[in-house]
């Protein structure tokens, strides 16, 4: 597992891995949107923590087709389906999760402090929406494990992925934000919200790998 | 409700086989169509007859036909549920054809809950749509509905596509009981269930009845829409093995049609 989870590290740093393209597209998002409200800097630090989670949101939806896609292209996947009785295929699906979130989700939590400070966001708020993209993001990439299997045999499935997945990926949009703007507003609940996105992370954790791995399974052709 | 699960189950193998659901469906179709149209006439005239409600006026009727709506837009989703496991676990081959006729109908309950909802919202809330828990949990399952879809017509093969979409149908009924105790768990506009509660319904008689009536109607126009969008299906299931089959030559045609996945 452990060399599974290092190949799969290497293989998304390098130049064909989608890191950079999802970094890219969260820049993209969270630098558009001032041209769309206008430069008011209230209203930016306001609304900053949303625009960040949808940024993040959007940008995790789009790298998740690759998550089984190379393997199934150079053959590696059926050797996983095949190896199933060995090594657990949800164990291996969990995994390449955790490999996929290491070189797509933590880069985003990384550089969002910067586009928080783009955002006039002051120091309590950039620190709490990095705290529940840390806690919140992988939940969206073990939801996205589950439409990336059932996806995997479709020539272009990579759009359709994205469509499937988002009405699960809203709970963890709803309580992020939620969390966050409890860290600034006061009056509003913040522990609450963020324990809530934990849990929705652990069941994703659970319930994504063993629905994925079963989709796998059945995928062979 | 529970009648056609129990029948479902008890008579799994007997329809395991297309013909013999095609002669069922075909004898009980006509009959269900009838009482569902006979149900949902008399429910609506009752509701039109039935008292206004003293703060609400004459809107008020629209939950006659919105509450119904949202009903079954959550036991359609049921359905298909119940079918995935038939799919997963059984592997049943009229399961999958039972999800495809459900996703669309499911849907159009789901849209017509919504738009009820909105239209009944601008006079009594003042506002066509919020972003409150259970119409936005609403919203999400006619998302559901949309992308279950969209992942059956992206598949061409039927006999492919069964099995992922029972998985992605299983995982997103957690959607189902979060839109039941959502107005109970968020404290917000949605007023809280009022009909089916443990310490029995706090509506008023002259109003719950017509909206007994309407929901059995509902029950019977589900089956019937139910059961001839699975004829359809069927039907094209086997239109579609047959042009395979004329494709591949004359010889090798089979002399009877027969199911594919």
């Amino acid at each position: 597992m452990m060399a599974l989870l290092i190949r799969d590290i290497k293989l998304g740093l390098r130049a064909g891995g989608g890191a950079l393209i999802g970094i890219l597209f969260y820049l993209a998002v969270a630098a558009v949107t001032p041209f769309a409200m206008g430069p008011d800097l209230n209203l930016l630090a306001k609304i900053g923590p949303a625009i960040l989670w949808t940024g993040a949101l959007l940008a995790s939806l789009l790298g998740l087709e690759r998550l089984f896609q190379i393997d199934r292209e150079d053959g590696s996947l059926d050797l996983m389906i095949l190896n199933r009785h060995t090594t657990s295929l949800s164990l291996v699906v969990f995994t390449k999760c955790v490999a996929h979130w290491v070189t797509t989700g933590l880069p985003l939590v990384i550089i969002t402090p910067l586009l928080g400070l783009l955002l006039n966001m002051d120091g309590a708020a950039i620190g709490a929406t990095v705290l529940t993209l840390l806690i919140g993001t992988p939940a969206i990439t073990f939801i996205g494990a589950v439409g990336a299997a059932i996806a995997v045999s479709l020539p272009r499935g990579g759009l359709l992925v994205s469509v499937v997945i988002l009405p699960f990926a809203i709970p963890v949009l709803i309580f992020g934000v939620m969390a966050t703007f409890g860290a600034v507003v006061d009056g509003a609940p913040f522990k609450a919200p963020l324990l809530l996105l934990a849990a929705l992370t652990l069941f994703f954790a659970v319930l994504g790998p063993l629905a994925a791995g079963y989709a796998l399974k059945n995928a062979g052709d | 409700m529970s009648k056609k699960d129990i029948k479902k189950v008890g008579m799994l193998a007997a329809l395991a086989n297309p013909t013999r659901f095609m002669t069922l469906s075909g004898t009980l179709l006509p009959w269900l169509s009838l009482l569902a149209a006979l149900f949902v006439a008399i429910g609506l005239y009752l509701g039109w007859q039935a008292p206004e409600d003293y703060q609400q006026g004459i809107t008020v009727r629209i939950m006659y036909i919105h509450v119904p709506a949202a009903w079954f837009a959550m036991f359609s989703y049921t359905v298909m549920a119940l079918s995935a496991l038939g799919v997963l676990v059984w592997r049943h081959p009229l399961a999958d054809v039972s999800i495809r006729a459900a996703a669309p109908i499911g849907a159009a309950f789901t849209l017509l809950c919504l738009v009820t909802g909105s239209l009944w919202g601008r006079p009594m809330w003042g506002t066509y749509w919020v972003w409150d828990a259970r119409l936005t949990s609403v919203f999400v399952l006619l998302l559901m509905y949309l992308g279950i879809m969209a992942l059956q017509r992206a598949m061409e093969d039927p006999a492919r596509s069964a099995r992922p979409v029972a998985i992605l149908v299983l995982v997103g009924y957690i959607n189902i009981p979060i839109i039941k105790f959502s107005v109970d768990f968020w404290n917000t506009l949605h007023q809280p269930a009022s009909v089916i509660r443990l310490d029995g319904p706090t509506i008023h008689a002259s109003m719950l009845w017509p909206l007994l009536v309407v929901a059995i109607g509902f029950t019977f126009l589900f089956l019937a829409m139910h059961m001839m969008a699975m004829r359809n299906e069927i039907r094209r299931r086997r239109a579609a093995s047959l042009r395979k089959a004329g494709a591949r030559g004359k010889s090798s045609a089979p002399t009877t049609a027969v199911l594919e996945g």
